[in-house]
């Protein structure tokens, strides 16, 4: 039985700014989604309302992941649960490793993920309970191998000094250790030239399979060329506007959003007495 | 409070070690009792079967520090009582206490740095006795071998009476200030190290294994003399929350470097958080001498320390890795002074301050340069952060430069944590404790680089039971 994540009538304000107006969105763990829209239409909005962000707030609707809801728990517990989001644009976390954090990150994960009691010393101290260091060395070498990033970045502080393409690259890594069911990738394609965007298609297309949903958020065709959505969806005015599959895509690519623009464009209020 | 206990002791400083049992019937009984006045500065030396210089030494001191006003800036020192304090107090003092007088966190604190037993029991101020004199030994008869001298100065004073007299008080004498006054009218125990030329020490020397031997460190006296071209590391005070039955500390470290030496000096100090920690380091490093402090300041409840370098040598070095954390109650008023004495001296100041749940923790620097010294080259790097809007944090650098043909850099910053960051952790599942420990953590981390590695193991975990006390 998989993990579906369901959104119902989504709304999310920023600021007391209303962004998303009621979204509705089915993604099922093995279904690749794409979401396009203009700039400023909510993609980032609904990407980081998904996970949590404490900035955003939720005005309407319901989001469950696994029939349970997602929208009661903190950014941690939906990790946890299976949410993942590859930022657009990664912090940087000064004097952290990145091996140290994720470390830290995939132990918080597996623990919670685990039927096993939490660990408490005699006195009733929570215990640290991370996996022992040569198990996570050797899965994260293994891991780093086959995603194309360099051993050295392990030391490196977390997003400290590294490139746009190498940002992005370390946000796949991450979902590769941290194994979610439904991974959000805000434009992950953003910014990328054209083997930097290569590589992490690449990445990507190791990690899809039928136990994982994406919701690939993207403002361009190109990654959709490595990797084929099962379905495609445009976000308008914070609405989802049109669904449909790949060849949605290409239509975008060869007529721009203009056309989507017209077609629902919100009729012009009559003039009393016309 | 301790009550006043009759004791008697046998005078045994000749050999650092403490006896009890029956006095010998020519030594009058010793009462601790509070105050300072010349008796008990002149018991305190004929306890320890001084010389006469010294005796003269701690009596001048003493009249200084009466007559020294105390001092107004830095922290709240007004509250400090001279006269209910106890000068000199020895181990057995302290066993009034048992094992359920000791705080529930600080004995959680020892749980979760894994500190055996006996130690625990040693640091809360329980029982008298540490047994750390086997690991001290073995390592003693190598470093004789070197010609190398690590004892206790009380003891180096009986032994080494020449090396003591050429150098005590030459880098921080009585007149310095109120405390180092009072510290030489009253010192006892501490560290006294002398490294012989050319001698490189390759395991860092610390003060741990001798703890057993002297008081708590109350008015530890250090001295440090690095020969030419010789190294050594040596690293006072420890992690683990530290009990003391007394309230002030006022300890004094002098360091020697001279030409072509190296020295680090680290400390990690957490006293109790009813201690006044005042304290006067200050090394002086000669012709391409490299001194470097080591300083990290988790507890107490007001610190005032400033490691000083006086770069006395053309192309001497000095650094200062300054961490402060204050926590709820606390005031750390830490930093440190660089002298430029000469020609083409560089330096480097690195401070790192944390406040928390009301706490205070400032930055107080110097850096002098004086006329002539050219090609100077100094850099002081100040961060903060601040945990929530109760606490505080300040800095006051001082620049006084009084040559033009140097290079003087000063950045600072101040910083909360992020809101982006702390989202960007917790979506990798980590809870918002976790999130913001790893933050503070990354903050300090380039001088917990510097640190040897159990403590900054313990420095970590020191700092993770820090952040998980606001939450619940």
């Amino acid at each position: 039985m998989g993990t579906d994540l369901v959104i119902r009538n989504l709304q999310v304000s920023v600021d007391d700014k209303p962004i998303l107006r009621g979204i509705n969105l089915d993604i099922k763990q093995g279904e690749i989604h794409a979401l396009m829209g203009p700039n400023g239409s909510g993609k980032s909005t609904l990407a980081n309302a998904l996970m949590g962000h404490p900035k955003y707030r939720i005005d309407a609707g319901e989001v469950t992941l696994g029939g349970e809801n997602l929208l009661e728990l903190e950014a941690n517990e939906r990790a946890q649960k299976g949410m993942f989001l590859a930022f657009q644009y990664p912090t940087t976390i000064p004097g952290v490793t990145l091996a140290s954090f994720l470390r830290s990150a995939v132990s918080a994960v597996r623990r919670a993920r685990s039927s096993e009691p939490k660990a408490t010393a005699d006195n009733g101290v929570k215990k640290q309970n991370l996996i022992p260091m040569r198990e996570f060395r050797k899965e994260i070498t293994q891991k780093m191998k086959d995603l194309g990033v360099d051993q050295s970045f392990a030391r490196r502080y977390l997003n400290e000094g590294f490139s746009g393409g190498e940002k992005k690259r370390v946000e796949i890594l991450q979902l590769a250790m941290l194994e979610p069911k439904i991974a959000i990738l805000d434009e992950t394609d953003s910014g990328l030239d054209i083997d930097a965007l290569r590589t992490v298609a690449e990445g990507i297309s190791l990690l899809v399979g039928p136990d994982l949903g994406v919701l690939l958020i993207t403002h361009y065709q190109r990654l959709l060329d490595y990797i084929k959505p099962h379905f495609v969806h445009i976000l308008m005015d914070g609405k989802i506007v049109e669904s449909g599959g790949p060849e949605l895509a290409k239509t975008l690519e060869a007529r721009g959003y203009e056309w989507v623009r017209e077609k629902y464009a919100e009729p012009v209020a009559e003039l009393a007495g016309s | 409070m301790a009550e006043v206990q009759e004791e008697r002791i046998e005078v045994a400083a000749l050999k650092g070690e403490y006896q009890f049992g029956f006095h010998d019937p020519d030594h009058s009984v010793f009462r601790a009792r509070k105050g300072l006045n010349r008796e008990i500065v002149e018991q305190i030396s004929e306890m320890k079967g001084e010389p006469e210089w010294m005796r003269d030494i701690r009596l001048k001191a003493l009249e200084i520090f009466l007559a020294k006003p105390t001092p107004t800036w830095g922290g709240n020192v007004a509250e400090i009582d001279f006269d209910n304090i106890y000068y000199y107090v020895k181990p057995a003092d302290r066993e009034g206490r048992t094992w359920d007088d000791v705080p529930e966190d600080i004995k959680k604190t020892f749980d979760r740095l894994g500190i055996p037993e006996a130690e625990k029991k040693f640091l809360a101020g329980v029982g008298a006795q540490y047994d750390s004199e086997v690991v001290y030994h073995s390592l003693k008869e190598d470093l004789q071998k070197l010609g190398v001298i690590f004892v206790s100065p009380d003891q180096a004073l009986q032994e080494y009476p020449d090396l003591m007299r050429e150098y005590f008080g030459t880098v921080i004498p009585s007149e310095d200030n109120k405390f180092a006054a009072l510290n030489t009218a009253v010192w006892s125990g501490g560290s006294f190290i002398y490294v012989p030329p050319g001698v490189k020490v390759d395991v860092p020397l610390q003060a741990y294994f001798r703890i057993n031997s002297e008081d708590m460190g109350q008015f530890e006296r250090t001295m440090i003399i690095v020969d030419e071209g010789a190294e050594v590391h040596y690293v006072e005070g420890c992690t683990a929350p530290t009990y003391s039955s007394e309230s002030l500390h006022s300890a004094v470290v002098e360091i020697i470097c001279k030409p072509g030496s190296r020295v680090r000096y680290t400390t990690i100090q957490n006293w109790a958080d009813n201690v006044y920690n005042l304290v006067t380091k200050r090394a002086v490093a000669y012709e391409n001498a490299t001194m470097e402090w080591v300083d990290g300041n988790l507890g107490s409840k007001l610190t005032m320390k400033y490691p000083s370098v006086y770069l006395l040598g053309e192309g001497a070095h000095g650094e200062i890795l300054s961490i402060a954390f204050a926590g709820k109650g606390q005031h750390q008023d830490a930093g440190g002074k660089i002298v430029h004495g000469r020609a083409n001296t560089s330096s480097l100041i690195t401070s790192k301050s944390i406040s928390k749940d009301g706490g205070r923790s400032s930055y107080r620097g110097l850096i002098k340069v004086a006329d002539g010294a050219r090609g100077v080259r100094s850099k002081v790097v100040c961060d903060a952060l601040i945990l929530d809007p109760e606490s505080r944090s300040d800095t006051y650098p001082v620049m006084e430069v009084d040559e033009a043909d140097v290079s003087i850099a000063h950045e600072a910053s101040v910083s909360r944590i992020q809101e982006e960051q702390l989202f960007y952790l917790m979506s990798r599942g980590l809870s918002e404790t976790e999130a913001s420990t790893m933050i503070v953590n990354g903050f300090i981390e380039p001088l917990v680089k510097e640190l040897p590695m159990e403590y900054a193991v313990e420095m970590n975990r020191l700092i993770e039971l820090q952040m998980e006390g606001s939450v619940g």
